[in-house]
């Protein structure tokens, strides 16, 4: 057997059951522990389609940061067990239903059309990258060069994007201090 | 796919069990030392009875933590309570995989790399690794179901947070410079993209070219490993023992063995970054092929050693934070002098193309005026604030609201 299938295997799986387990478990911290799991297990994944630092930037952004700020606010605001019922009721339940078969539909068809023609699906170009891509990892020096060049204009949106978050927390966080000057 | 057994099966498990023990030995020989040289800098003793100069004294206290009754209290989250100890040690662990401790060993064609896996991301890799270790803390403070350790969990989560900005924005000027991410390329030998690695002598370091960076990056580092000034999270006055506070007999020995691992693979790191690696003048090049590998093993070795006694020396030398100073000092004077950094690093690099005499002063010159700035805004902010303490109680309102919010 391929060494690389089962890793797939391994990494895939756990991802899977972190995922399940997230929206399994009652209680708010062990919930966001099972997505810190699956997290990591992505960027397993990431490792093995040769995208070193996505991978390392997938647990530095998302494992490492986001995840300690959900576990302080969970344990700041001490969230306590759910109760048995679960919090979805009426409308909540009839929006999820809907939206849980759109999903599922999507899945599998994207899933049957894989299967059918395997090649059919990407792009003449999108196989040739994939091509010239599969031999050798991409460098970081890579990504760098092409941040900045092809994809400078999204590059510079996103980051404009993180800034006007950035001043829109402050300006949150601010307005209440104000009056009292 | 052809596997030879001896070079990629055989090698890196010796590897791996040789430096995964040394790490635990490390650990041992650091709670001696740390003892000791505590009794050295407070004039007493310290412990001396276990063995010659009280050096078996570590494993007294392994037996002891062994033989003690493995106690989980009835009112704790048990599974995570468990789980806690494990999660700080195998982050400290893991990020000794990535760092380059000496150069290479050659026997006849064989040519040994004394580092277990040279990867191209390997400074990603450590600051990826590091941040997991806090989990261990909080999530330990929390299962401990106990308000001292869960203030205590609180605190050191706030406070790696923001100090792994500071651990991350620090190496950045190093990275520019060399022109990688792979540890094994800047510590030594650079890559042809950008730049040069670190030579041989001093003064060819990375820590006098990027003072200012290498000054915040080892003060981010101390903060990371919860060691004193920063390790607000047990503080013993405030909180009992902090997020350790529920745990008895050998969980509580592995939370402090990973303290202490955090700060052996910190050092190496620094080591890496900053200090020439594996490299001194003259004497990494002594030797035939064989001996040259072992003696640049020994330079890394004693580096590190030299930078976990500072480590030692300040903890007994620097009293605590007060947790707003903390916070403060991270925001307003670290990660500005790290931002500098990268700015002025790329600028001169461009400009001067690549002096590396000019890079280094322009880098302590900006750093000092950055900071100079900041304390001038602070201290005007202070003396403003004094003025409308006269006027009016309002900072004493505002005070008991912060403790209402927190209870």
């Amino acid at each position: 057997m391929n060494p690389e299938l089962i890793v797939f295997i391994i990494f895939g799986t756990v991802s899977i059951i972190g995922a399940i387990a997230v929206i399994s478990f009652r209680h708010p911290i062990y919930s966001a522990l099972s997505l810190i799991v699956t997290f990591f297990s992505q960027a397993g994944l990431f490792v093995l389609l040769g995208a070193h630092f996505v991978a390392a930037v997938q647990v530095i952004v998302y494992a490492g940061a986001i995840m300690v700020l959900f576990l302080f606010v969970i344990m700041l605001l001490n969230l306590g067990t759910l109760s048995a019922k679960g919090a979805l009721t009426g409308k909540l339940k009839g929006v999820a239903i809907i939206l849980g078969i759109l999903l599922a539909v999507e899945g599998v068809y994207i899933a049957v059309r894989a299967l059918k023609n395997d090649t059919a699906v990407a792009s003449d170009a999108a196989k040739e990258a994939a091509a010239a891509l599969a031999n050798k990892p991409i460098e970081t020096y890579d990504i760098g060069r092409l941040l900045f060049s092809d994809y400078l204009l999204p590059f510079e949106v996103t980051s404009l994007i993180l800034l006007a978050a950035l001043i829109g927390v402050i300006v949150l966080v601010k307005r209440d201090k104000q009056p009292e000057n | 796919m052809e596997i030879n057994i001896l070079e990629q099966i055989v090698i890196p498990i010796i590897k791996v069990l040789f430096i995964a023990h040394l790490l635990v030995i490390g650990v041992m020989v650091m709670i001696w030392s740390e003892r000791r040289v505590s009794g050295w800098i407070q004039d007493r003793l310290g412990p001396n009875r276990v063995g010659p100069q009280g050096l078996l004294q570590p494993i007294a206290d392994g037996i002891k933590f062994l033989f003690k009754e493995d106690l989980i209290p009835n009112h704790v989250d048990k599974p995570l309570y468990v789980l806690a100890p494990a999660m700080l040690l195998i982050p400290a662990m893991l990020t000794i995989a990535v760092v380059p401790f000496g150069d290479a060993i050659t026997i006849g064609e064989l040519e040994i790399s004394l580092q277990i896996a040279d990867i191209n991301i390997g400074i990603l890799y450590i600051l990826a690794i590091t941040s997991l270790g806090v989990y261990g803390v909080v999530i330990g403070a929390w299962a401990s179901n106990n308000k001292y350790s869960l203030l205590g969990g609180l605190r050191s989560s706030a406070q790696m947070i923001s100090y792994e900005l500071t651990l991350g924005l620090g190496i950045i000027g190093v990275l520019m410079l060399s022109g990688s991410l792979s540890l094994r390329t800047i510590a030594g030998e650079g890559q042809a993209i950008a730049g040069e690695g670190q030579g041989s002598y001093p003064w060819e370091w990375n820590f006098l070219i990027h003072f200012p960076a290498f000054l915040a990056f080892t003060t981010a580092m101390f903060a990371e490993t919860n060691r004193l000034p920063f390790d607000l999270a047990e503080a013993e006055q405030e909180l009992v023992a902090g997020y350790h506070t529920e745990y008895s007999s050998m969980k509580f020995a592995i939370f402090f063995m990973a303290e202490y691992m955090n700060m052996i693979v910190g050092s190496a790191v620094v080591v890496t970054l900053f200090l020439g690696g594996w490299q001194f003048f003259g004497l990494e090049t002594m030797g035939g092929p064989i001996w040259s590998g072992v003696i640049s093993f020994a330079i890394f070795f004693i580096k590190t050693g030299i930078f976990l006694f500072v480590f030692i020396w300040v903890r007994w030398t620097l009293p605590r934070f007060r947790y707003d100073q903390l916070m403060n000092f991270g925001w307003k004077f670290l990660l500005p002098v790290a931002l500098t950094s990268i700015v002025v690093t790329g600028t001169l690099y461009i400009a001067t193309k690549g002096n590396l005499v000019w890079i280094g002063i322009g880098n302590t010159v900006a750093a000092f005026i950055v900071v100079s700035i900041v304390a001038g805004i602070l201290a005007l902010d202070n003396n403003s604030k004094a003025a409308a303490q006269d006027t009016s109680a309002a900072p004493l309102r505002q005070e008991t609201l912060t403790i209402e919010a927190i209870e």
